[in-house]
Order: C-alpha cells, then structure tokens, then sequence
C-alpha cells in the first residue's frame, strides 16, 4: 500500500527555488508557476528537458538561464525523446560504474501543447511504448503561444486564433480538441492525470504521483495565457478555477489505463459560457449568430463530462 | 607493433556492427532502413546475448533516433547509431543540433539516394545533403576501411580539440552487402584504442546543474557558430591525421586522408570516394602497366575537406576528372559537390589552367564499371591532348 502522499506546505517554502526567478516569462502566464509546484512536489536530483516554446525561450537566454537543475532544450518534437536519451545513458552509466547504484534523478520533460498534442505526439508515444521513466508534463494554453497564438491540436473548437480567426464566414476554429489525455492514458502507462495550477495541492500531488510511478506517466496540465486567451493579466488562477468549474477541464487520473479517478466534482457546475465570457479569444461566440455553435460547445462538454464520470464508476 | 587481425568473411554492415560491438558504447538509439539495417540487426543480437553493455533504445523514427542520441551523449554516455538516406534526412535538424552542442556522436551512414523517386541503392545523396551540417564525414571503400573509420571515428570526434559529431560512411548494397575478407583487431586492443569518453560537463551531473541548448539571440549565435567551424577547420585534419597514425602503428593498415594510387608522375588522374575508387584503381593498373601515367585519389575524409593536401596531389597533371555520386542540383552546370569544393580549392590556392571535368555517376545505384573508367582516361587524354576541357560536366553511365 503506498505512502500517504502529503503536500506541507511549510516544506515548501523553505526549499530552494528550481526555477529562479527574473525570467522573461509574460507577467500573469501561469506557466511557471505550474513548472514551480511540480518542481517543489518532486523529492530528489531532477533532469529536466524542456521543448521550443514560452518556457524554453524564456528562461534561458544565454548566456542567462533560469534553471537551477539540469536541464536540456533540443528541438521542438522531442523533449520527451531527448529524455529518454538521458535516462538511457543513466542506467548505462550506472551499469558501467560511472554513476553510484543507488543515485536516484527523476526526469522530467516539458512541452506545450504544440509539442505535444501535435508536432510531438509521435514521441511522446514512442517513449511511453519504451516503457522510459519519466514524467511528461503538457503545458496546455491550448495554442502555438511562442510564435504568436496559433492554433493547435488543443485549441477548442470556436477559439479565435491567429490561423483559426474569427471572421465573417468562419467562428474561430471549427474542429474540437484532440483528446490528448486519453491518447496518453490509452498507451496503458503507469500514470496520466489532468491537472490546473489553482488547484495545487491536487497538482502537486499529481506531480509526487507521477515521480513515483513505476514507469511513465503525463501530465496534462491547462496554463491559462493572458496574453493569447485575452484575459485579464492577474486572471489566470481564477480562470483555471472556472475552468475546472464548467467542467471544460475536469481535473482526473487514470491508473495503469484503466483506473479513473475524478478528483474534483464542482458542486455548482456552472456553463461554459461563464469561462468563455472570461477571455477575449472566445467574444465573437456570443453574436447571436453563433448561439446554436454555443450551444453545441457546451453539449460537446457535458458529454465529455458525463463519459469521464461513467469511466470513473466503471473503473471502481 | 601491430597486432594481429583475425579475418572473418563479413559484409561491410557486419563489419561495422563488429566494430561497434567491440567500442562496446554506452547507447545505441536507432531505427532501421535499408541498406543500414544489418548493423543495427546484428548489435541487437549482441544485447539480447548479453555480449555488449549498451543500453539499447529501439526508437520510432530516425529524428527520434537522433534526439535520443543528443540526450545520450550530453547526459555523459558514448552513443552511436547508423542510418541511410531518408533516415538521415529525417534527422536534418538534430543533426545541426548535434554539432552545435559539440556532442561526438558517431554515426554509420550506409549511403543509399535519397526519394522522390524511391531508391533503395547507393549513391551519395544523403550523406552529401549534410555536407554542412557541421559533422566531418569519413569515406569507406571496402568493409576493411568501414571497420577501421568506425573505431577511429570514435577518438577523433572525441579529442577535445574536435569535440564535433562524425559520419562514418559506406556505399550501400555494394559494401553494405558485400562479404569480404575482413581483418578484426582483437577486443582488448580496439576496447584500449577507444579508452573511455570522460566529457567536463554532462547533463546527469545534478551537483552542478548545467543548462544545454539555451536560446541565443542574435548576439551570441554568430560566435557559437564560428567556434564550430575552428574545430574543423584549425584541428580536425590533423586530429584525424595523429588518430590514424595511431591506429596504424596498431593494426599495420595504413589510414591516409588521401588514398593515392600512381600520383606520384600521374597526369591525368580521378578523384573518386569510396567503393568505385577500387574500380578505377583496377583499371589505372592495367593501364599503367601498358604505359598510361594515370593515376587515383581516394579522399578517405571528405569533410573536413582537405583542400591543400588535393590540390598539391593534382597540381602537376594535365587533366583531372572528379566522379560525383550525387548532384547538386542547381549548382554551376549540374555539377557534384566533390568537384565543387575541389575546384574552389584550386582557384583559391591560384592554381589556373588545369582542366577538370566532373562525372556525375551511379546515381540511384546505377553501376559503374571498367570501361566506363577507361573511357574517363580516355576522355582527359584528349582533353589534356587538345588543351580544351569541353563540357564541364558529364554524366557516366546515363542511358541517353
């Protein structure tokens, strides 16, 4: 039976920083904040390999970085590769001697949703087919960010992006999301959870989780961005609230592909068009002309809602 | 003293999966495609029997290989990995990222043409497509010449001079495929000739956290990038120099950067890599025998590429012919990247007036046979008789 898994808060505070601060990250981007809490959730040396992006491009303009932890950006498709090169080399090294037995490095890889629901599903795959140890995290704000709010993979349907834009004929982006997560947890791996940072105690136990896993495990966590959503700059916590509370981002976990845990129920669940109302990426949905497209959005959620529910209770 | 080799009957895939199997490295990432498939067949065999330590990554893609190979061999283990053609192709950008993080990966490449249209035989296509990518590129005639560049690759890419990722190519099908006597040095002496790869700095060093592939503005990337050159233009000729000197003196097989036949008092000459260079040196033997001054450069390394040692080895005859096993499409008349560089090489060092004529050959692994190297000499004959280089380029081997 595992250890209880606990997150003290007054732990936390008096560890050093993984991620120093002055970073180039926009102000209000929830994204290291997430890199922050799963950082701080995971005991012991970590590696970490990050993909092209906000995170990457940000914290490392040489001949500055901001990682204090190692830490490997190689190109846009293959953080989750590169890792599995380093862990490779790690237990090739300690079977050579290079490295004491017992030294422990829990490897982390991050990517966002570019990287991972699109340029980099291939290997992110292969390495969950390998069976490497490592955690996976999925920083989702649901667009290409960096190279100016592309659509991705992820992007809801309706969303305005700058290559899904909302015009005269067309509402934004007219295909639905890729159902990244499942993809993850239909691989059967160890560990994959849905995760958003205004909930930190069940992302970091997330986080402790994934460390823990015997194998591989994804984390696919939504990271609210001001600047491509069109929201306000300090609103990205209460959106990630909002968003777990329309259940357009159920917070879950799936065990060994099969066991599905929904860790958070909002008691009052309110429409999505209370989220969308929130950012300025979603304004054109509500012309009433777009009324009926709404309406199909939050049918689309509700369904997504009630098949995760009826997996949960499958699985019990 | 040289040691003894033991000859075994190996095709030259084999001869390089012996090879690695005897450098025993640390990881080994790769994903199969003809011609290369052998190599990486018969290592796995060598893991599944427990006969090597590497850790084996059976990896989804060639880009995938590559972007494990990076991971590897930052985190501090020794990698190697082997492709052809496509795969290759499919590894362009990480193979610009491993010589821009200075990583020494050593890779076999099993030179097959690169599609549209598919091919799966040999020409140079592939390697030649990553000519400046950053990595040197050693050619193999024989399965002899591929063992003997694979382990060697290994030292050169790893001097601290160097420190810069290497290609170790073969003609594919024509030495990938093809058994010939070949003499293995015994495990021991290839184990102590590697020694061990001991990089400053590696990425599993979580006492001293290190940042690798950090983003450089346009402040920065210039100097990276010219750093990149030094190392093989300042150091890696005569790293590659001093390495196979050593490895000589190990093994009794001579590793010159140019195999030269009949030069010393040739005037016309070829300038050919890899197995059709055994071709042309069967047919200048006949013909020197009858007489012909003649003669043949193999270039073993073509990049870093050794312009000066070329250009003195040619500047006395009176008609030289480069064979290309790949075009550079859109280049000067259609011509190769061998004649490119070397004919660069030789207005640079202001050698003027001596004719050179490019055959562009093999090409999707059209054979190229005696006569149609006679008729090479043939043609410099008159081009030197007649003091008129003609058409530039030339194709050998083309059904018109």
């Amino acid at each position: 039976m595992a250890e209880r898994i606990r997150i003290r808060l007054r732990d936390i505070i008096n560890q050093e920083e993984r991620l120093a601060p002055g970073h180039r990250l926009c102000a209000g981007c929830a994204e290291p904040t997430i890199v922050r809490q799963i950082l701080h959730a995971i005991d012991g040396p970590v590696v970490v390999s990050a993909a092209t992006g906000c995170l990457e491009v940000s914290t490392t303009v040489y001949p500055y970085t901001s990682w204090r932890v190692p830490w490997i950006h190689n190109a846009f498709e293959n953080a989750a590769t590169t890792i599995s090169g380093a862990e490779a080399a790690f237990k090739a090294l300690k079977r050579r001697g290079a490295i004491p037995e017992d030294k422990q490095i829990t490897f982390v890889a991050f990517g966002g949703d570019g990287a991972s629901y699109d340029i980099g599903l291939q290997f992110i795959s292969g390495a969950l087919e390998r069976g490497h140890k490592f955690i996976y995290v999925c920083l989702n704000n649901e667009a290409y960010m960096n190279t100016g709010i592309q659509r991705s993979g992820a992007t809801p349907r309706g969303a305005h992006t700058t290559t899904s834009p909302a015009g005269d004929v067309l509402p934004g982006k007219t295909q639905w999301r890729k159902p990244f997560t499942r993809i993850m947890a239909a691989h059967d791996i160890p560990y994959v959870a849905q995760a958003a940072p205004h909930n930190w105690r069940d992302l970091m136990t997330k986080a402790k989780k994934a460390a823990r896993a015997n194998g591989p495990a994804v984390l696919n966590v939504l990271a609210p961005c001001p600047r491509g959503w069109r929201h306000a700059t300090d609103g990205a916590l209460n959106i990630s609230q909002l968003a777990a509370d329309t259940c357009y981002w159920p917070l879950y976990e799936v065990e060994n592909g099969t066991k599905v845990t929904v860790n958070y129920k909002p008691r009052d669940k309110k429409p999505v068009a209370d989220w969308f109302k929130t950012q300025g990426r979603f304004r054109h949905l509500f012309r009433p002309a777009n009324a009926d497209l709404l309406e199909e959005i939050q049918e689309k959620v509700d369904q997504e809602w009630e098949r995760l529910l009826h997996e949960e209770e499958c699985s019990a | 003293m040289a040691v003894e080799s033991k000859y075994m009957p190996l095709d030259g895939a084999n001869a390089v999966s012996q090879a690695m199997r005897q450098i025993d490295p640390d990881v080994v990432a790769a994903y199969p495609i003809t011609p290369q498939t052998a190599v990486v067949q018969n290592f796995s065999q060598y893991v599944a029997d427990g006969i090597v330590h590497t850790e084996f990554v059976p990896v989804e893609s060639e880009h995938a290989a590559m972007s494990a190979c990076i991971g590897s061999e930052v985190s501090g283990a020794r990698t190697m990995t082997a492709t052809a053609a496509n795969g290759l192709a499919l590894m362009w950008e990480e193979l610009y990222i491993a010589s821009g993080m200075h990583l020494p990966i050593v890779l076999t490449v099993v030179n097959r043409a690169l599609s549209g249209p598919l091919n799966i035989h040999c020409d140079h296509s592939d390697s030649m497509g990553a000519r400046d990518s950053g990595w040197m590129q050693l050619y193999a005639e024989t399965g002899q010449e591929a063992y003997d560049n694979t382990i060697q690759a290994v030292r050169i890419a790893e001097h601290s001079d160097v420190l810069t990722p290497i290609m170790s190519c073969q003609d594919g099908f024509i030495t990938g495929h093809g058994v010939e006597r070949v003499g293995l040095l015994p495990d021991e002496a290839v184990r102590d000739f590697v020694g061990s790869y001991e990089p400053e700095l590696t990425l599993l060093d979580t006492d001293r956290p290190a940042t690798f592939g950090a983003w450089d503005f346009t402040d920065y990337y210039f100097e990276h990038k010219r750093e990149q050159s030094e190392a093989l233009i300042k150091h890696a000729l005569r790293v590659i120099r001093e390495v196979g000197r050593e490895y000589e003196e190990l093994s009794g097989r001579p590793q010159p950067i140019l195999d030269m036949f009949g030069m010393d008092d040739a005037e016309l000459a070829i300038i050919v890599l890899s197995s059709t260079g055994g071709t042309a040196r069967a047919v200048a033997r006949e013909l020197r025998e009858k007489g012909d001054k003649v003669g043949v450069i193999r270039p073993r390394v073509y990049r870093p590429f050794p312009d000066d040692m070329l250009v003195d080895a040619i500047k006395d005859c009176k008609a030289v012919a480069v064979l290309d096993r790949a075009i550079s499409f859109g280049s000067p008349q259609g011509g190769g990247p061998v004649f490119t560089d070397l004919t660069a090489a030789l207005y640079n060092h202001g050698v003027v007036g001596l004719p050179v004529v490019d055959y562009v050959y093999g090409l999707g692994g059209r054979d190229t046979l005696p006569p149609m190297i006679e008729s090479v000499y043939d043609d410099l004959a008159e081009v030197a008789a007649e003091g008129d280089r003609g058409a530039m380029v030339r194709y050998l081997g083309l059904r018109e």
